[in-house]
């Protein structure tokens, strides 16, 4: 714990920055300062964050005897249902470019903002308009289709509400498109001199991976969900066969946004891993260029794979063959990420702070996500596995032992950063340790209870799955204690926190560089000049 | 200032790129259907109106034209041209979708706006199924009427254009506006170009 440079609170010099330099409350609403905007993000996020982890506690529970004694079915659908929309399209696609993104992207390429402001900030209402809408088909009745609206039952048989839900996830979703249009924009044309593609850190790489599949795969989906709204006011048969339209015909394009999107997730927190791990190893990171194209080749192959989903929906034997094989390919750069990170770490003087304990707690539960992702992107294994909760389980190791971890490791490395405080370390590495066991606990005994065949999405369940059920919700609340603990802590560094300084971590890149929090402009002293590579570590020994 | 205009006009084109995915994902529905169902797409086709789909598209290349001229007007910094070629552009513009009205209204007419009230009757395929029939006028005036509404989005931003050049605003080093609005004028015109031969001359292929 040596790196962490504390100075004493006295010492701070009454200073101007983002945060203190206008204090209204339309300085905040009006404000086109992508740290703030990142801010509004970051309250907005956790808040739905919040909501979609009291919906899974209500599953769990429900969950805990085999009787439906919680909750009817029909609740029980919409609780999962809701607990879906809200961690997909306002949690997990957001949360990682919105927040850490918005935030970092500009610095770390040396821009005193991103290429477009104001549209920045169009996105983040955009945001909160999808998220409004959302709320209001929650509290005016409910959803039931499960976040992936599959037709006919979306369409022809299900609620009416479910107009209001796809309407909230396509106003979210051309959000995402702009986020995405302006890093790209940002990373292209914005670069601080001597800046070249190959010293950009690959927290930029991962996201400029993302904001391509943002740009290509989200309008495909508001299209469909356009489509399916359409359906449901004027009773025309696109996707319902009864009137001459075809349910696979959503499921493909539905997928063909939706899986992508799978990496709109966990790319960027894959940024985020490969900054915290060179930085906490003191190592230059292993293999830069690999990690780098890694990326672009997920974001390329990515988009080819979408047919997994559809294994058992009447898709041509040779069509699952072919996705099958595209998706064992798309693994490829998945593992040499995995591969690159331990070689980074390989003979690296390691220091065990909370950020970096995250990242650990991420390349486990990532690589147990990932290799469980085979089991089903074979189209043999597939066939068994298929709507069971080895589904449930893989896709939350992925997303949430992937993706939220990566978010948090993030967040513990760049709050001093976004707040100029520093947080309790040891109750932080306790919170990462909690996550990770509580995570195992509650996603592990689900690989199990698939194999042994229970079904997703039923609120009863056979006696002899109790168990592992059991097992399953218990390990849910020490999870829910482990994301409860940063919030206190972070809440109360804001205002007691020992001040953190410029670089807290030692660490390198631009960021860096400048004061914690930064000025309104990111720089004081002009542009920054980048002379050096990306993670120039092993020159200080 | 270089950079700024480098970052508008690459902004427009991934916005753009974004475009043609939002459509590309009718045009898909629009592949599979016409596959499964050629006799009804025909059917359908037949009733479309070619003689005001072709004027439409004349109409919409030509105010291409026009708006190019405007740009070329704005970027050599005659005011009093760049304000006519935008007019002009407005005026095709707007007949392009008082056409279309027209060509919705006798739809409605014939009873085939999809619907409880849909029926309809082939010379070519007189037992067409009337289910996959009502498909294509689904995509006719989805596809259509997106497309309608990015013309008429592109109307507003004429206006606007024309507004500020009321105010000179535009010089011979500053025209960015007018040239982001011809990119994504013509993007609008480039989709017409494909939805008229895929809806309109279905039928004289079969």
């Amino acid at each position: 714990m040596s790196t962490i440079a504390i100075t004493p609170e006295s010492a701070l010099p009454a200073r101007k920055h983002y945060l203190n330099i206008k204090t209204t409350l339309a300085s905040w609403l009006l404000t086109t300062d992508h740290k703030r905007i990142a801010i509004l993000y970051l309250i907005s996020i956790s808040v739905f964050f919040a909501a979609g982890g009291f919906f899974a506690g209500l599953i769990r529970l429900e969950l805990l005897t085999p009787k439906g004694d919680l909750l009817d079915g029909d609740t029980y659908n919409k609780v999962f249902t809701l607990h879906g929309i809200i961690m997909i399209f306002f949690f997990l696609i957001p949360s990682i470019p919105a927040v850490l993104g918005n935030f970092l992207v500009p610095i770390m390429v040396g821009a005193k903002d991103l290429a477009f402001p104001k549209i920045n900030l169009l996105s983040w209402y955009l945001y909160i308009i999808g998220g409004g809408l959302a709320v209001f088909a929650l509290i005016s009745g409910g959803v039931d289709t499960g976040w992936t609206f599959y037709t006919p039952y979306s369409s022809t048989y299900a609620r009416s509400e479910v107009f209001l839900a796809v309407s909230a996830a396509f106003v979210a979703g051309f959000s995402s498109i702009l986020t995405g249009l302006n890093f790209i924009v940002t990373i292209h044309k914005m670069r601080a001199p001597g800046l070249t593609w190959f010293r950009l850190p690959l927290f930029i790489w991962a996201h400029y991976a993302t904001s391509l599949i943002q740009i290509l795969g989200t309008p495909v989906v508001a299209i469909t969900l356009l489509l399916v709204g359409l359906e449901r006011l004027f009773h025309v048969g696109i996707f319902d066969p009864k009137l001459g339209g075809d349910p696979v015909l959503f499921q493909h394009l539905f997928w063909f946004y939706s899986h992508p999107a799978v990496y709109i997730m966990i790319l960027p927190g894959m940024g985020v891993i490969s900054e915290v791990i060179t930085c906490f190893a003191r190592k230059r990171v292993f293999g830069y260029e690999f990690i780098a194209f890694s990326s672009m080749a997920i974001a390329i192959i990515g988009f080819l794979v979408w047919g997994h989903h559809m294994f058992v929906s009447s898709q041509s034997t040779y069509a699952g063959i072919v996705f099958s094989l595209l998706t064992f390919l798309v693994a490829v750069p998945s593992a040499i990420k995995v591969f690159n990170w331990t070689a980074t770490l390989y003979k690296g003087e390691i220091s065990f702070e909370a950020p970096m304990m995250f990242a650990f707690g991420f390349i486990g539960l990532f690589t147990i996500g990932g290799l469980t992702g085979l089991f089903l992107g074979a189209m043999g294994t597939d066939v068994h596995f298929h709507d069971t909760y080895f589904v449930v389980s893989h896709f939350h190791y992925v997303m949430v032992g992937g993706m939220v971890m990566g978010f948090l490791c993030g967040m513990h490395f760049w709050w001093p950063k976004m707040t100029g405080r520093m947080y309790p370390q040891n109750i932080a590495i306790v919170a990462a340790v909690l996550v990770f066991i509580g995570f195992n606990f509650t996603f592990f005994p689900q690989f199990i209870l698939g194999y042994l065949g229970m079904p997703r999405r039923y609120h009863e369940y056979a006696q002899e799955f109790q168990m592992l059920n059991v097992m399953s919700t218990a390990g849910a609340s020490v999870l829910g204690f482990g994301y409860l603990l940063p919030v206190i802590y972070f809440t109360w560094s804001l205002f007691k926190g020992p001040a953190a300084g410029p670089n807290p971590w030692n660490a390198k890149g631009i960021e860096w560089q400048v004061q914690s929090p930064p000025p309104t402009f990111n720089f004081d002293e002009g542009r920054p000049i980048v002379v050096e590579e990306a993670y120039a570590y092993s020159t200080e020994g | 200032m270089e950079q700024q205009t480098e970052s508008a006009i690459l902004g427009m084109w991934l916005f753009l790129a974004q475009e043609i995915m939002f459509f590309g994902g009718l045009f898909a529905a629009y592949l599979v259907y016409r596959f499964k169902y050629p006799e009804a797409w025909a059917a359908g086709s037949e009733e479309l109106n070619i003689t005001l789909g072709a004027f439409n598209t004349v109409v919409l290349l030509v105010s291409s034209l026009t708006m190019a001229m405007s740009v070329h007007a704005a970027q050599t910094g005659k005011q009093k041209r760049l304000i006519s070629f935008l007019f002009l552009t407005l005026a095709l513009g707007l007949t392009f979708l008082v056409v279309k009205y027209f060509e919705y209204k006798a739809k409605w007419e014939h009873h085939l706006v999809p619907g409880s009230n849909f029926v309809i009757h082939s010379k070519m395929f007189p037992d067409v199924d009337q289910a996959h029939s009502q498909l294509f006028f689904v995509l006719y005036f989805f596809m259509t009427g997106m497309h309608a509404l990015h013309m008429v989005i592109g109307a507003g931003l004429l206006i606007w254009l024309i507004v500020l050049a009321y105010k000179n605003y535009f010089t011979p080093q500053r025209f960015m506006k007018v040239e982001l609005v011809g990119f994504y004028w013509h993007f609008v015109d480039i989709v017409w170009v494909f939805l008229f031969p895929l809806l309109y001359l279905v039928h004289r292929h079969v």
